[in-house]
């Protein structure tokens, strides 16, 4: 794709210093999210595919990947091809139903 | 800044909701036929809905100071059921000459299911044959990708249909550049929870550049924010991007876009060589 990118004039640290709490505050709630999960029952990290992919997801968010947010979109994308033949529901889940322990 | 919310469901919102649009300087909304969170129990249901979208909701926004633009459309949620989608579809050609009426949306595909590409291309099919722009929904979440490609697919058998004429909508980090790549307009939509955040739209725009992207916040009955574009207008200066980039993303580019067709005029007091300078 031929495109020109615009960056932002911020300087790396002036990056930081704007967008730095609100991004600890967005960790802080996930860790939350997980121990008041772990609190209810620590097996649903297993057994909900969900939960799941959000961990697989916070895997990418260590890695070194210069597109992690496309990395963590296509984690938690249906990889399938094929239209359904029926409508199940109406709406969407936020996660695909891969199968426990593939990809 | 004046700004244009080329996807905004008005008809589920408040007139005070039009009311805030305009003095954040919303000079025009374009109303994508959509679904109402319920299913319409008949094909009358979507005459009184289009009636709505063409008469009622263009005076609503006049009040406000603001054009009203709408797109109609069988909606990507209830056109799995074909035989209500067949009749709505019949309906269609007689209402496409109304004077606000830009095109065919917001079309598109849910669940991605076979009928449902069928009604999708029935309507693509359509807008090739009398020359009307097109608005497309991409699903949601998980099932973006895989309905963003088989849209765009179907796109492609439709050549008569130029590329520059689709905006496909909602897209995000992992559906942007095939959209873009493939020459159509691709569209960001500004969500409290899911689609794009203002920051991540930011973030699209520094990556891709503004040529052929838009944002919107499209309104509707659901979680979503009717200021969803001033507030991606302050991310942008939070950022410190220029004035001329925020005014090229919000006004140039929708009337750049909306602009082909001929019923798109601009906003009072607006010529076409003040709509392509910052202001
Ligand atoms: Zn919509």
């Amino acid at each position: 794709m031929n495109r020109q990118p615009h960056p932002s004039p911020l300087s790396p640290v002036e990056l930081v210093d704007e967008y730095f709490i609100e991004n600890r505050n967005r960790i802080v709630e996930v860790a939350a999210f997980l121990d008041r999960l772990d609190r209810a029952d620590a097996s649903i990290a297993r057994t909900d595919y969900r939960v799941r992919a959000l961990a697989d997801a916070i895997g990418v968010l260590s890695s070194t990947s210069p597109r992690r947010v496309q990395d963590i979109q296509l984690l938690l994308s249906d990889p399938t091809t094929e239209p359904r033949p029926a409508l199940d529901r109406k709406g969407a889940v936020g996660a695909w139903a891969r199968p426990e322990g593939g990809r | 800044m004046r700004y244009i919310d080329h996807h905004a469901h008005m008809a589920s919102r408040t007139t005070d909701d039009y009311a805030q649009m305009a003095l954040t300087g919303c000079v025009a909304v374009t109303e994508p036929a959509f679904w109402a969170g319920w299913d319409r129990s008949s094909p009358e249901g979507f005459d009184d809905y289009f009636r709505q979208l063409m008469e009622f909701e263009p005076k609503r926004a006049a009040a406000a100071g603001m054009q009203h633009y709408t797109w109609l459309g069988m909606n990507p949620k209830e056109s799995d059921n074909r035989e209500m989608s067949i009749e709505v579809l019949r309906r269609i050609p007689a209402l496409l000459p109304g004077p606000t009426v830009l095109g065919i949306g917001e079309i598109g595909l849910n669940r991605v299911t076979t009928n449902e590409i069928t009604t999708y291309t029935e309507q693509v099919a359509l807008a090739a044959e009398h020359g009307q722009l097109v608005l497309i929904h991409t699903p949601h979440l998980e099932d973006k990708l895989k309905g963003t490609r088989i849209t765009l697919d179907v796109l492609r058998q439709f050549p008569a249909l130029p590329a520059g004429h689709v905006l496909v909508d909602h897209a995000e980090e992992h559906t942007v550049e095939a959209i873009l790549d493939g020459g159509f307009w691709a569209g960001l939509t500004l969500y409290p929870q899911t689609k794009v955040s203002a920051p991540r739209a930011v973030d699209m725009i520094e990556k891709y550049g503004p040529e052929r992207l838009l944002v919107a916040g499209a309104c509707d009955w659901g979680p979503s924010e009717p200021l969803a574009v001033p507030k991606f207008i302050a991310e942008m200066r939070r950022r410190r991007h220029s004035e001329a980039l925020i005014h090229r993303v919000v006004f140039e580019n929708p009337v750049q876009f909306l602009g082909q067709s001929p019923k798109f005029r601009l906003p009072a007091g607006v010529t076409a060589a003040a709509a392509t300078q910052a202001g």
